[in-house]
């Protein structure tokens, strides 16, 4: 089942080399439209109250090498994510790529197969090698299809990554010699001392802080995206960014929780100052993109910041926040896509007024706009406001960051909205624009619904990993931080919290 | 005796008898002669590859321990007469062009081999200096093979001048060591230091020696000889220069320090981790400004030994086994590079060494491009490319003998030298197309590049099982 989520794409990736442009946007359409299929069946067959890990494969190939895939709800909702995104990326690439076709499918049918990989793998060194592999199609796809400064920034994509990631493949090789294991799950079990935590968690934070990124190693995320094609922005916010989250649910916490518990205002401290600060450089952005790149480390705060709370509202927020984070940075990205296929440029300062003449995108734009500020009713508010719930138990002035991060959201995705969307036409191309195209409502629509669902009702998303994230907490339960707030939740309240998991 | 000696030497035999027999042919053929001698001697080649199968190549010592006939020597062997045959194979269509080939080529790789086969099985001073020697010698006359090239002849004789000046360190550090021991072989050496604190003598003997080894391998800071001669020499012989002798190199360097000074563990392995930090680092960063592919691949190749070190470094038999493995991969991918270095041609033919020449090559032939991509992200050590795993076990190896530090060391040297195989894949895969190469007609050479392309792909790891068992078997046969 698993094998088949990595296999299909790799084959499909193989078949666009050997065809024309049309035939490789097919082959990818179809191959990554099969991919979602099989994992919204494999959401269908996760048994949420089952054992923990479901699909287990396990292929000792030897000499330490192991094949060895399983997924709890963690990862489902994540691969699911990710075969959700990737048809649409194939889809908006559809008339903007026009050269080397059959590559750049067979790139990004490539990069979904390894970025299933790392959502699946059981092995510490099968997680590190799909985690790393996922570098290179990315590191061509920027390269190859970006902007101007694409040769600078795919380097610095791709040096950046590897640069915190070896690090943490140094903590894996120490963490397999003393544990005389490789298993993530039977490693998730294991208790390091105290004094190794601390440098295995440091180890791993220079990998996952650069993937999240956490600031102040996000400089490479603004570079990336404002360089790279639509499509790679929208994969790389979507789902690159929640390696960095996944890692630290899945290795820095249940592995070292004496490390995260030591680390942790550490962590309070990079996260609140991230929150802020890429807010306010957001403010002040004429380049579309990299308004969204900053957007972006801001809400990435907001994961580190629930999962070290350490607590279930916490987490399960931390988790909210990436998908909701996946699907509306996504749209965001290929919003600015419609309109830089159509004028090419992505200065904010070159648009104005487009409600006259595009209706249907500014309604569009504004439903993610408003996602993306964390409207109730949309994808983003449950998980924020799940993840403020508990940072204010674990630190009340780390919620009062993040409270401001929110409201500056605001501020800078509303002036964005105001500058493109109202305002008078000054610029007569962009007042000829056409508005959306069939094929891109095909792409915003199923994220428009799926923003909707989770708005409204976040237990389908949260069902798969509530007990995951019971046994996380189990695993946390001596370390979780006391908390400097006063407020206790009441019994009542607390049912409410955790109720609206249920 | 007799017979329990030939069934052991048989590779070394067939390779020095034939050998001669062929330069017997290639004196009396001359030119014409050169195609049959190539081919016969990588049939020679592969049948002492084929000799090293079953129990008489690994029955133990052999002349009162001159050298000695274990795991440890066949698997050098099993990398390096393949190795060597297809550097032969790469000359196909090389030298013709020039109508220089002349038969002796192939004659010169056999003894070379034979040279390299006595230095991974040597286990006393004397066989360890005859075999390197007799691979020198060969290596001088190859790097100056187009004499008539003045870059050639400038390669063969900074080789010549240079090696005669290691050679003789290593010279003064085996009679260092053998005046303060009194005997040659390693066990004795061994039983030497075992005895106490070592005398100064006996430590400048040890530092004397692995110098004259650090040279052979190209390991700073004897590494200057090595982006010349790669340059100059022909690429068919550079192809030879990277992967077999320096596979050799560094096996006896390993073979020395672990059986014939493994109680003077502390003493060398200071110097090796120097050796191995300021090759990854040189290596990389030496790599940076270079516009010649050979160039970049001498450098790349410092910088590779110096991982191979950091296995050194860490000792044992898991280290030992790891230093193994990594030079078995490293083999087959810098063989595959060069394969595609000498497919390098401008449109009428000649060959061309200019990374620039590379530009737009995924566009004009995407094959050869992806296959080149291959080597460099391998050599690179990213996942999921097979590079990935030699230098994990390295690392492993140092980690679990405590040398964490060194290990994060070498792994940001990682870092950095990723950069230049970056600059490589970027240039064939986001540069605009220069003038398209002309086609090389050579199919056994292209499903060379092919084999070797899919072994380091993440194919590769269909291997581990095999390959690890192996080399942990092979270092076994060191203690």
């Amino acid at each position: 089942m698993l094998s088949l989520l990595i296999i299909i794409p790799l084959v499909a990736g193989a078949l666009c080399l050997c065809v024309k442009a049309e035939g490789a946007r097919w082959i990818a359409l179809i191959g990554t439209l099969i991919d979602f299929a099989l994992s919204i069946y494999a959401w269908a067959q996760f048994n949420p109250n089952g054992p923990q890990w479901q699909f287990v494969e396990k292929v000792p190939l030897g000499g330490g090498v192991n094949w060895a895939l399983g997924i709890d709800g963690i990862a489902l909702v994540l691969i699911v994510l990710t075969a959700f995104l990737m048809p649409i990326c194939i889809g908006a690439s559809w008339r903007s790529i026009q050269k080397r076709v059959p590559e750049y499918m067979a790139y990004f049918l490539l990069m979904e197969a390894l970025i299933m990989g790392s959502f699946s793998a059981q092995d510490l060194f099968l997680f590190y090698i799909f985690f790393e592999g996922g570098l290179i199609p990315m590191y061509l796809i920027i390269g190859i299809w970006g902007g101007a400064e694409r040769i600078k920034a795919s380097y610095k994509f791709f040096l950046y990554t590897f640069f915190g990631s070896v690090l943490m493949l140094i903590a894996m090789i120490y963490m397999v010699g003393t544990a005389h294991t490789s298993s993530i799950p039977a490693l998730m079990a294991y208790d390091f001392s105290k004094t190794a935590q601390q440098w295995l968690f440091l180890a791993f934070l220079a990998s996952f802080a650069v993937k999240l990124p956490m600031w102040p190693v996000h400089t490479w995320l603004p570079d990336a995206h404002v360089q790279a094609p639509t499509a790679g922005s929208v994969i790389l916010a979507g789902v690159l960014l929640k390696l960095g989250g996944y890692g630290f649910i899945r290795f820095s916490l249940p592995m070292f929780p004496d490390g995260s518990l030591e680390f942790f205002p550490l962590m309070f401290v990079l996260s609140g100052v991230a929150a802020i600060y890429t807010s306010l450089v957001a403010l002040v952005q004429t380049d579309m993109k990299k308004l969204i790149a900053y957007s972006s480390v801001a809400h990435m705060a907001f994961v580190t910041f629930g999962l070290f709370a350490m607590n279930r509202q916490g987490i399960d927020g931390a988790m909210l926040v990436m998908l909701g984070h996946g699907l509306v940075s996504g749209a965001l990205f290929l919003c600015v896509g419609v309109v830089y296929d159509r004028l090419h440029t992505r200065e904010i300062a070159r648009y104005g007024g487009l409600s006259d003449n595009m209706p249907g995108y500014s309604l569009l734009f504004m439903i993610f706009t408003m996602a993306s500020i964390g409207l109730p009713g949309t994808s983003n508010f449950p998980g924020e406001f799940l993840s403020m719930v508990g940072m204010f138990r674990a630190s009340s002035w780390a919620a009062i960051a993040a409270c401001f991060s929110t409201i500056l959201a605001a501020a800078y995705m509303l002036y964005l909205y105001w500058r493109i969307c109202f305002g008078s036409q000054r610029h007569s191309d962009a007042a000829a624009m056409p508005d959306l195209s069939i094929r891109e409502w095909w792409l915003l629509g199923p994220i428009i619904a799926a923003v909707f669902w989770m708005g409204i009702y976040p237990t389908s998303f949260t069902r798969p990993f509530h007990n995951d994230v019971d046994r996380l907490l189990q695993r946390l339960e001596r370390v979780t931080p006391a908390g400097d707030s006063k407020l206790t939740l009441g019994k009542g309240a607390m049912h409410m919290d955790t109720g609206a998991m249920h | 005796m007799i017979p329990r000696f030939t069934a052991a030497l048989l590779p070394e035999l067939i390779l020095s008898v034939g050998g001669t027999i062929l330069m017997m042919i290639a004196a009396f053929r001359g030119r014409r002669g050169s195609g049959l001698t190539s081919w016969l001697a990588v049939a020679l080649l592969l049948a002492a590859t084929i000799a090293l199968i079953g129990a008489p190549s690994h029955s133990g010592p052999l002349f009162d321990g001159l050298i000695s006939a274990d795991l440890f020597a066949s698997f050098g062997k099993a990398v390096m007469f393949p190795a060597a045959a297809v550097a032969i194979i790469a000359a196909h269509g090389w030298f013709e062009r020039d109508s220089e080939h002349s038969s002796e080529y192939a004659v010169l790789i056999v003894f070379a081999a034979v040279g390299m086969s006595v230095m991974v099985s040597a286990t006393s001073l004397v066989a360890l200096y005859v075999g390197l020697e007799l691979n020198s010698l060969a290596s001088y006359v190859l790097a100056s093979y187009r004499r008539t090239d003045e870059r050639s002849a400038e390669a063969g004789l900074k080789y010549f001048v240079l090696g005669a000046l290691a050679s003789g360190i290593l010279l003064y550090g085996i009679s260092l060591l053998y005046g303060f021991t009194g005997t040659m072989s390693f066990n004795g050496i061994a039983a030497a230091f075992a005895r106490g604190t070592p005398s100064l003598g006996l430590l400048f003997g040890l530092v004397f020696v692995l110098a004259g080894l650090a040279f052979k391998a190209s390991a700073v800071p004897f590494h200057m000889w090595t982006p010349d001669v790669y340059e100059g020499a022909p690429t068919p012989v550079t192809a030879f220069f990277a992967t077999a002798p320096k596979a050799a190199a560094v096996l006896l360097a390993t073979r020395l320090c672990l059986e014939g000074l493994a109680p003077a563990t502390d003493a060398w392995r200071q110097i090796v981790i120097f050796a191995s930090l300021a090759s990854i680092f040189l290596g990389a960063i030496g790599a940076f400004g270079q516009t010649n592919i050979k160039r970049l691949l001498a450098y790349s190749s410092i910088n590779n030994v110096g991982f191979a070190l950091v296995g050194l470094a860490a000792g044992g038999a898991r280290g030992g086994s790891a230093v193994l493995f990594y030079m078995a991969v490293y083999v087959v991918m810098n063989l595959g590079a060069f394969l595609c270095v000498l497919w390098m041609r401008d449109s009428e033919g000649r060959p061309i060494e200019s990374i620039a020449s590379l530009s737009g090559l995924a566009q004009t032939r995407p094959l050869f491009a992806a296959a080149f991509a291959i080597f460099m992200f391998s050599l690179a050590g990213v996942p999921p490319l097979f590079g990935f795993w030699p230098k994990l076990l390295v690392f492993q190896a140092a980690v679990a003998a405590g040398y964490s530090l060194f290990a994060v060391a070498a792994i940001i040297g990682t870092v950095v030298g990723a950069y230049y195989y970056l600059k490589i894949v970027k240039t064939m895969y986001m540069d605009e197309p220069a003038a398209p190469y002309a086609r090389v007609r050579e199919p056994v050479q292209g499903a060379l590049i092919l084999v070797t392309a899919l072994i380091v792909s993440p194919l590769g790891y269909l291997l581990v099982g095999q390959l690890g068992s192996l080399t942990d078997r092979a270092a076994g046969s060191l203690f």
